[in-house]
């Protein structure tokens, strides 16, 4: 261990119980998320979790960030997990002993066990710290309040970060809307409805004055549509012939 | 002050590990992207451990940018369920094995 790792302040015993009681509720909810069966569980015991890495960070001196953590994971990042779950229906229990691929669960323990023992062996032996001062500033510099100080080091030091930022919000936004929108129905329900609306519906005029015509028309398209696409349409005679004199119907009515 | 940061250092290698099981072992889409924030909250412990022990303020200003990127990542990968779903009519990770709508 580096001199760093163990150079802890004076920890009283309420720091200790917070930090024990914290730690077994964020592993509790991370348990929770990993093995639970319902997925409105997994996103409430994410919540279990995100509240003890909350208080960590307020017994750390990060109380904007406890704060934010709190508003925006837990306020909206989590009811957006559950909007999409209630949204999608799937708040069911999965068969969660299903293992399509054999021995993958077994592999997958084993590798990231050998991880984390490499991540905390290497964190415990390696001595990261090069002296070099401070870039942002200090966590308790002039006697400034938490939020002062990130604040100030957000809009100065970090500001090109911080405008990137924007761009990426305004890129996320932009593509869930563009992914979430049905694409399908705003091109493809005038073709299915109405078959001879191009036929007969430019020229009103000449449809009610001729009705064979327009009928013949109608037939025609209404013909060659179900050859191209069988999807959802009736039998081509009776299909046809109750399509066209439904859309003269309402022609003559509404004319 | 608090306990030593080799504790929380602990605590978010565990709680990483935790959420790398989750993502490499869970099928269900929705469930795996919730894995996905336990291993950056996981990160974002340790970033603010280390601004606490190195005394700079820029470990917790990155763990402001980690949580606006996980909003944005957690926008589009939701859109994109939708969008799977809408098409599968399923959120298990095993349904999209063939690329092709």
């Amino acid at each position: 261990m580096t001199p760093l790792l163990l150079a802890s302040t004076r920890a009283t015993i309420p720091d200790l119980i917070t930090f024990v009681v914290c730690a077994a509720v964020v592993l509790t909810g991370a348990l929770g998320v990993v093995m639970s069966r319902n997925s409105v569980h997994a996103a409430l015991s994410l919540v279990l979790t995100l509240f003890g890495v909350a208080v960590l960070f307020i017994e750390q001196d990060a109380q904007f960030l406890a704060a934010v953590q709190v508003i925006v994971y837990a306020g909206a990042i989590v009811v957006l997990f559950l909007f999409v779950i209630m949204f999608l229906g799937v708040d069911r229990e999965e068969n969660v002993a299903a293992e399509p691929l054999k021995g993958q669960r077994p592999l997958a323990l084993v590798l990231v066990v050998i991880a984390a023992t490499g991540i905390i062996f290497l964190a415990a032996t390696s001595h990261w710290v090069t002296g070099a001062h401070a870039v942002a500033g200090s966590t308790t510099a002039g006697g400034h309040s938490n939020t002062y100080l990130l604040g100030r080091s957000v809009f100065t030091t970090y500001l090109w970060a911080f405008e990137i930022t924007a761009g990426l919000l305004v890129i996320a936004v932009v593509g869930a809307v563009v992914l979430a929108r049905r694409p399908s129905q705003v091109h493809e329900e005038p073709r299915d409805a109405r078959p001879a609306a191009p036929g007969a519906g430019g020229p009103g005029d000449a449809a009610v004055a001729s009705p064979p015509v327009a009928a013949a028309v109608a037939a025609g398209t209404g013909a060659s549509g179900s050859t191209t696409d069988d999807g959802e349409r009736r039998p081509v005679p009776a299909g046809v012939t109750g399509r066209a004199e439904d859309g003269m119907d309402e022609r003559v009515t509404g004319s | 002050m608090s306990i030593g940061p080799a504790w929380y250092l602990g605590l978010a290698a565990v709680l990483f590990a935790i959420g790398a099981i989750g993502v490499l072992v869970r099928r269900n889409v929705l469930v795996m992207f919730m894995c996905i924030e336990l291993m950056l909250n996981a990160a974002n412990l340790t970033f603010v451990t280390f601004s606490r022990v190195l005394g700079d303020i820029g470990g917790q200003s990155l763990v402001f940018f980690v949580l606006v990127v996980a909003a944005a990542e957690v926008v589009v990968g939701l859109g994109i369920v939708v969008a799977i779903f809408r098409r599968r009519k399923s959120t298990t990770a095993d349904d999209l094995h063939v690329l092709k709508g």
